[in-house]
This record gives structure tokens, sequence and C-alpha cells, in this order.
């Protein structure tokens, strides 16, 4: 597919690189968005990198649609300098009681529960984007057993800290929130916060392996990180 | 004690906003701000403050407040909203203009009429932490403003106070049209290839109403359905403050101030940012009609707008005690502090 320049209004304007969740996809996406960044363009307020797409958002005061267009074009192909991913261990509890869809899920995979969990913390996953909420990250691509479409009865309340999957992507709710996702895990860590800077811990490029464990270290890790002793912090890629 | 106002009745959706939070879209934190910031910027003018300082927004219905502070100086802009000083009677002062309350005053932002927001600005602004840059509340996410939410009975809301305090009054000769007859603008896009030439045709021909869903996030609009020309889902991606969205339903939603940053609707249009504040106003039950223009002549009527403002701005005139019945008013209200001479 080729790149399309798509106006939204006369605020925003969409590089569309495709409309399919794909790796190459992204890489383009979030390589375009890095030499935006670097450019430093007139009248660009931010950056908006999607499954799909680079969201430019401009000020039209200082800059035009059609200027930026021009300013775009040349920066579609071009290197971009190669950052190792961040890789982050989140550890998630797949117990029962904090994990109310693991059950279901297992029964319409034809797997067994801890099958399920083994599939879901095998491999590192992909940070596509942040929507939806503040640090709501989509993450990808799950195994291909694991693909399921949403619930088709949303749930007004999602606890904090819900790991949840739906179709081929894996994420996490920041905040309670109503959510349509099938939850099979939960996480002690919090994966946003607006006193941090930045305040989402998770970013479009990272990486992510969620590891399991059992429910006296989530309780351990929850109680630490509700004082303030705890963080997530990130390692190293491997090679 | 430090100098506030203080709630007495909350209104029904009251909360601190400024221009918006920049800079964090892509980690998911809606924009936020002003539903209305050309009335917004005009409130913060009329004290001469920056154009950003945070404000209260008044949605339907607005609050009662109590002078907490040897005096206040005050502006309120916004359609048809007006101070009503509560004493033993109460008395009405138009809005539109800076007033300067003393140590006690009660006052209630009467009814807003035909909008659907007004702003209620201090001089030197609210004295609320910055929050990721700004000091907009974001309700759903608990962020910014005055403890991330919307105000309550017996909130204090401090002042910043300036260092050198304003001793005149003054009112906009000419507020802003209100536009409730304004046909809306819209760029069409980003997905408008998703839907039917006739969806198109009758967003752009048929009068919609908004509907009683609207809030900050975004209105729901009431009207004919719009049809997808294949399928309703599309991969995530970016939205900006305007856009129509359509869901599978075919009921259009126009998306506003607390709107996410990214979704997974095609959206047919998207309102120029000149026209944002005009629909920010409307209430549930107004109508609404669009019409198409291109992106640039978006930006031109963007730019107008600007000088629209600078020019309202700039015919702002005094409003003193000596003008005209606002003296008999601010007297019997109780403002005016000692002995009033009965000559002249």
């Amino acid at each position: 597919m080729t790149t399309r320049f798509l106006a939204s209004g006369d605020t925003a304007l969409v590089v569309e690189f495709g409309e399919r969740i794909d790796r190459q996809v992204s890489a383009e996406v979030l390589g375009l968005a890095a030499r935006v960044r670097d450019a430093g363009l007139s009248g660009v307020i931010e950056l908006v990198p999607t499954f799909r797409s680079l969201m430019v958002h401009y000020d039209p005061l200082r800059t035009s649609g059609a200027e930026l267009r021009k300013a775009l074009e040349p920066m579609l192909k071009g290197a971009t300098r190669h950052v190792e991913p961040r890789l982050w261990r989140v550890p998630v509890c797949y117990d029962d009681e904090l994990a109310p869809d693991l059950a279901e899920v297992a029964e319409r995979t034809g797997r067994t529960p801890a099958e399920v969990v083994a599939l879901h913390s095998a491999a590192p996953y992909h940070v596509y984007m942040v929507g939806f909420l503040p640090g709501y990250p989509y993450m990808g691509d799950l195994p291909a057993p694991l693909v399921l479409p949403r619930r088709s009865d949303p749930r007004v309340r999602v606890p904090p800290g819900s790991v949840a999957i739906a179709t081929t992507i894996t994420a996490i709710y920041p905040f309670e929130s109503p959510g349509g996702w099938h939850l099979i895990g939960t996480t002690p860590f919090r994966i946003f916060d607006a006193r941090w800077n930045p305040p989402a811990l998770l970013a479009p490029g990272d990486a992510v392996i969620f590891e399991p464990v059992p429910r006296p270290e989530f309780d351990a890790l929850r109680e630490a990180v509700t004082s303030g002793a705890r963080n997530l912090r990130p390692e190293e890629a491997p090679a | 004690m430090i100098p506030a106002l203080k709630v007495l009745a909350p209104g029904l959706y009251t909360t601190v906003q400024d221009l918006g939070r920049y800079g964090y879209q892509a980690m998911g934190v809606p924009v936020s701000g002003a539903l209305d910031a050309v009335s917004f910027r005009l409130a913060n003018r009329l004290l001469g403050n920056s154009d950003n300082a945070p404000a209260l927004e008044i949605l339907h219905q607005g609050p009662t407040l109590e002078v907490v502070a040897d005096s206040v100086h005050v502006a309120l802009a916004g359609g048809d909203a007006a101070f009503q000083l509560i004493d033993e009677t109460v008395v009405t002062i138009p809005g539109w203009r800076s007033l300067r309350l003393r140590r006690g005053q009660v006052f209630r932002v009467g009814p807003l009429g035909r909008v659907a927001c007004c702003y209620l600005t201090v001089e030197g602004g609210f004295a609320v932490e910055p929050c990721l840059g700004s000091r907009s509340t974001f309700v759903r996410g608990g962020l910014g403003g005055f403890e991330g939410r919307v105000l309550r009975v017996g909130d204090l809301l401090t002042l910043r106070r300036n260092i050198e305090e304003r001793q005149e009054e003054f009112r906009l000769r000419e507020p802003p049209a209100i536009g409730r007859d304004e046909v809306i603008r819209v760029v069409l896009g980003p997905q408008d290839d998703h839907f039917t030439d006739e969806a198109i045709a009758t967003l752009l021909q048929v009068e919609f109403t908004i509907s009683k869903s609207a809030d900050r996030m975004g209105m729901r609009l009431d009207g004919p359905l719009l049809r997808h020309r294949d399928g309703y889902n599309i991969v995530s991606d970016g939205i900006a403050t305007g856009a129509i969205q359509v869901p599978g339903s075919g009921q259009a939603i126009l998306l506003l101030a607390d709107h996410q940053t990214t979704g997974g609707y095609p959206k047919i249009a998207t309102v120029i940012s000149a026209d944002v504040a005009v629909v920010g106003r409307r209430r549930p039950g107004d109508s609404i009609r669009f019409k198409a223009v291109s992106v640039a002549e978006g930006e031109r009527l963007r730019r107008e707008q600007e000088t629209i403002l600078e020019a309202l701005s700039a015919a702002m005139e005094p409003a003193g005690l000596r003008n005209d019945v606002d003296a008999d008013l601010l007297y019997r209200a109780n403002l005016i502090s000692g002995v009033v001479s009965g000559h002249e």
C-alpha cells in the first residue's frame, strides 16, 4: 500500500502507511515519528503514532496542512537511527481471582488455563501505540491460538492493573474503567502516574514480556507499589 | 487566611480549565481545556490575564460562590450568563465584564440562557498546580485542575493575586456572536472514503439535533443514520478535536475537548478549529448543520477568527461605577463601602 496523507480538519495531518496491524507498518510509523521529532518542524504541536499511521497535530496559525505535507514528504523514506527497544519484564498474577475471564478464554480456545498462561507469557510483545486511556498500551502480536473477538458484553468496571486480550492485542488497564476485553491476569505495578516524567511507563516501540508470579508475590509487590517503594524499571533488550 | 472563593453550591459541572494539555496525546492523555476557547480567552482578557490563565468552566447551571478575601476582581464571559449578587435581594449584573467583589459577598452565575458553557475568571487566575504542563481538569483520568474533579460544596479555590491589581472595570462593547444558527464548517475525512455517497450527502444537507448524550468528551447527534461503505471497524488511529466519528449504529458523535486520543471508528469529517468553540457552546436539543470547506479555507477562517478576537478585545471599554445603571446596581448590591454622598 502506498503512503497517504489525510487531513483531519485544519489542525491535524494523518500520514497513513497501511490499514493493518503489522510490525513492518509500525516500524515505518515509528521511524517517521522519530525523524519528525528530530527535525523540529515549526508549527508542529505533537505526534501521535498509532498502529498504521502518524497523526501530526499542528497549529494552523504557525503552519498549514499544505506546508507541512511538503516538509513531511521527503522524510517518508530515510534512515532512522536504530534504537534498541527498552525491555520491560512485567510480573502478572494469573490466579482465578485476578483473572476473571481466564477459564472462559481457555474453554473458547480449547486449551487449559495453564496453557493460556504459558502462551500469553511466552515471548516479548511490541508496544504499537498508547491510547484509549492515559497510559493504555496496545501490545502484540498474541500467539494465534489466543486470538478472540472482544467480549459481547463489555464490563462497566475493569479494575486497574488488569491484563487483557482481544483480537491480536494484549493490554494493561491503567485505571478502573469500562472495558470489553478478556481479563486474564493482573499486574501489581502501576503503568501511569501523572507525577512521573514521562507519565506513561510504556512507549511505542518498547518490548514487554509478562512474567507469571504466584499470589503471595503479587500481594507483596502490590504492597510495595502502594507504599511507593517499588516501580518497574526497564532492562536492556537481549542482543 | 489565604484569599479564595468558597464554593457554596457547585453548579452542575464546574471545573478548572485552561487552553489545554498538549504534548501527552501519544501517551493517551486527552487535550481537555475550555470547550469554548473564544469566551475563555475573552474572560481572561477582561481582567488583563494571560489567555491561558486557569478559570472556571461552568456547564448548564452556575455555582454559588462566596468571597473569602478582602476583595476579588472577577470576570464572566459566555452567552447570556450574568452575575447574580445575593444579598437581601438578588441583583443581576450582565456578564462580559469585570467586577470587583468584597469579602463576604455571595454571588451566583445566573442562567446561561442560550449556551451550554461560560467562564468565570479571577484576576491573576486560580492557584492550582499544573499537571503535565496544564491546569485543565480531565475528570475521567482524575488529572489536573482542582483535585482532578468537578467542584463540590465547601471547596476553597485559592486566588493567585497580581502584584499590582487593576482598579478599572472593563466590559466588551460587543460580545462575540453565539452563532446558534451558524452552519458548522467541516473538512471531510480523514475516513470519508469509508462512507457511502449518500451518507456524506446526508451529513452536509440534513439538520441534526444535539442529543442529551453530550458532555466534555463529545456529543451524539440525533438525525438520519450515516451508513458505512463496508464495515465500521477500522484499525485505531489518531483523533483530532472536532472529529465526527460514526460507530456501527450509524449515529454520529462529534468529539470535543476530553475525547480519546485514538479510536477505532471511521471519522466522516472534522469540524474546523474556528468553529469548535461555536459547537462547544451549543446545548442538547439545539440543531446543528454542516457544510464542507477545504483545509486551506479552514486555516484562513481560523486566522480570521483570531483577527475578530483581537478586534473584540481592542473594543473593550471601561465599565466604571459612574457608568449608567451599573452604579445603581452596585450600590443596591451593597458593593460600595462607606458613605455614598446624596449629592450629584
